[in-house]
């Protein structure tokens, strides 16, 4: 890997260098464009080995993804329905203990981990899923949303339960810690420390790709849609705005700037819920298509026709973006959420049941809704990612596309924190927890941002999907390994709950 | 014997505060609760850095609200031979003030105020003036 991550190093160098003989700025983005998709090519290659069924290709990571998350339902019991309003109590901190305030809390964990998963799936993700699979891929992802609510739970509760706590009070968790510690408490330590190296390798390339490269790329994308198109100033200077997304993410991450940092953890919540109210707004004043959307959605999902594999293809695109969006069984969240200090890990991984609901089943339906209902993806133009769902927005609310600019922004600026974040993790995971490496790998992170902003949206999406579902061939390894300590942490909490013995601290609270 | 809470932040006002709660206790035969509220909330938005850099900065919190505010405060008191407990929380200041004079059951609760005008304490909220409010015993806010 780090190999691989010289060679592309050098290679951007290289374009700096071609750049400068030639001062075509078409120049500088092909020849990154050419340095990479071969590699990312390789690499998809290997991760999206499909299968065909009929016309559509099956990608075996996906059945993987959905076979866990239909698994870790029932075994569990339908934990993500069944605990769903305890949760709710949980984030709204009725079982906080007051005297420990002050610790991060369930709902601060949560909307730190949602931050991170919130972006451009939700907009571009839904876009690419419905203009390749039609309606019936919202109905898919839906599923696969409910469905993912179970492995979050599994992964959120073991990141807090293994995680590392060190003297200085700071705290590290995720999947890496899972891995080495609980398999070897299980007497597989071997295995869990391969499964751990594999996890962080492809951590750090998931934090390279789709936590920035595909960030940075889409936004672009979206500043040269609302600037004209084609004929827009910036249409050619990919490089430029990557450059300067670059400086900016640099001044967080490397120069510990905090307040943009802040700033973002405060607006990004802000759009979320002006992109939702939008979406609503749009819907309600459709409310008359809105059945025959419904239909066109779960129709599709049986029957699709005109899409590539029928149903299946519908089913594939659907799963597909789900897990890229709500990355439930990635174990990226599982990193984020390991922050939380409590006495029950099997609280946090409840807590954690809501990020694929809010992410996938809330959001994303409402951008599919809105694609359907205004028939964007219908009126031809081949119009695919962000473009899509700003196009959908923009034929009922003229000047939406603006704000959506913005937001695709904001989104991808919040991801790319939280993903240098897991990448910086894994980073130091795998090479020692030393100031040298943590600022090598940040450096390599702001590299990796101007290359993404200058390559066609193919090899960036193939890539970063590609990166971020290897991630899953080791986690859920570890997962299926750990199901049984989950189960029984599980059942001890909720029988203990049952009895009353866990109590609600909320009732002091009011003052009478 | 009566239980006086009395609300400190370290500002002159709440000095003024505790004096006047010292006051009123020796009159009373009271015992003192000195609390230290640090404002906190648990809705706000954090940064993965700050999460996992959270209980090392509580911790520090309250260390300094210990050392800094409260530990001369409750020597001052003790010397005047009353009767004084001290515990440092986070949170809201009227809330958790509310909620300290349920669990120990305190008779009345006594602040300081910031001598806000309308403007100021409509932006940066008033911690009095909530606490007047919702307050389960009399409060006595001392000027």
């Amino acid at each position: 890997m780090k190999k691989l991550l010289l060679t592309l190093l050098f290679s951007t160098l290289c374009g700096s260098a071609a750049w400068a003989e030639e001062p075509a700025a078409r120049g500088i983005d092909q020849v990154i464009n050419d340095a990479i998709s071969p590699v990312s090519n390789a690499i998809v290659s290997v991760i999206f080995y499909s299968v065909p069924i009929g016309e559509a290709n099956l990608p075996l990571i996906v059945v993987w993804l959905v076979v866990a998350a239909v698994i870790a339902t029932v075994y569990f019991r339908f934990i993500n329905f069944r605990a769903f309003g305890h949760a709710v109590e949980l984030i709204r901190g009725d079982y906080s203990n007051p005297k420990d305030a002050g610790e991060v809390s369930h709902f601060q964990a949560l909307a730190t981990a949602l931050s991170g998963t919130v972006g451009l799936g939700n907009i571009a993700g839904v876009a690419i899923a419905v203009s390749i699979g039609g309606p019936g891929a919202t109905f898919w992802m839906i599923v696969a949303g409910l469905l993912g609510m179970s492995l979050k739970f599994v992964e959120c509760t073991l990141g807090v339960k293994y995680r590392n706590e060190y003297a200085d009070g700071t705290v590290s968790g995720g999947p890496m810690y899972y891995m080495s510690k609980g398999l070897a408490e299980k007497g597989m330590g071997g295995l869990g420390k391969v499964l751990a190296v594999f996890f962080a390798i492809c951590c750090i390339a998931g934090s390279l790709g789709g936590g920035n490269m595909f960030q940075a790329n889409q936004s672009f994308q979206q500043l040269v849609n609302v600037t004209g198109g084609e004929e827009s100033f910036l249409a050619e200077l990919g490089w430029l705005f990557g450059l300067v997304v670059a400086v900016v993410v640099g001044a967080v991450i490397i120069g510990g700037i905090k307040s943009i940092a802040k700033v973002t953890e405060k607006i990004v919540p802000f759009m979320a819920i002006i992109y939702c109210a939008t979406a609503l707004i749009i819907i309600l004043f459709n409310i008359t298509a809105v059945p025959a959307a419904i239909g066109a959605i779960i129709g599709g999902a049986f029957s699709a026709e005109g899409v590539a594999g029928g149903a299946i293809g519908a089913l594939i695109q659907g799963f597909r973006r789900a897990a890229f969006s709500n990355e439930a069984g990635i174990g990226s969240a599982s990193i984020a959420h390991s922050a939380v200090r409590t006495k029950e890990p099997v609280t946090e991984g409840l807590v954690a049941l809501h990020e694929p609901f809010i992410d996938t089943v809330v959001i994303c339906s409402m951008t599919a809704l809105v694609i359907v209902i205004t028939g964007s993806y219908t009126a031809g133009g081949g119009l695919s990612g962000v473009e899509l769902t700003s196009n959908a927005f923009a034929s009922a609310v003229s000047w939406f596309p603006y704000i959506l600019a913005l937001a695709v922004i904001l989104f991808a600026f919040s991801t790319m924190l939280s993903w240098s974040y897991y990448g910086v993790k894994c980073w130091t995971y795998l090479f020692g927890e030393s100031r040298s490496m943590d600022l090598l790998f940040k450096l390599i992170f702001c590299v990796f941002i101007v290359i993404g902003a200058s390559m066609n949206l193919g090899p960036v999406v193939d890539f970063s999907d590609s990166a971020i579902f290897a991630m899953s061939l080791a986690n859920i390894v570890a997962l299926y390994i750990l199901f049984p300590v989950v189960k029984e942490d599980l059942q001890s909490y909720w029988s203990r709950l049952k009895s009353g013995e866990i109590k609600k601290y909320r009732v002091d609270h009011v003052g009478t | 014997m009566d239980t006086f809470l009395v609300g400190i932040d370290g500002s002159e006002g709440s000095q003024r505060a505790a004096e006047f709660a010292a006051r009123c206790a020796k009159f009373r035969d009271a015992k003192l609760i000195v609390a230290y509220v640090i404002e906190w909330s648990p809705y706000s938005f954090h940064t993965l850095e700050e999460n996992e850099e959270r209980h090392k900065r509580r911790e520090e919190e309250i260390d300094r609200a210990e050392n800094e505010v409260l530990a001369p405060l409750v020597a001052s008191l003790k010397a005047q031979d009353l009767e004084v407990e001290s515990l440092v929380r986070h949170g809201h200041g009227a809330e958790v003030l509310s909620a300290l004079a349920v669990e120990n059951k305190a008779d009345q609760i006594f602040v300081g105020r910031r001598g806000q005008t309308k403007l100021q304490a409509l932006l940066f909220g008033s911690v009095a003036g909530s606490l007047v409010q919702i307050s389960p015993t009399p409060v006595t806010v001392v000027p």
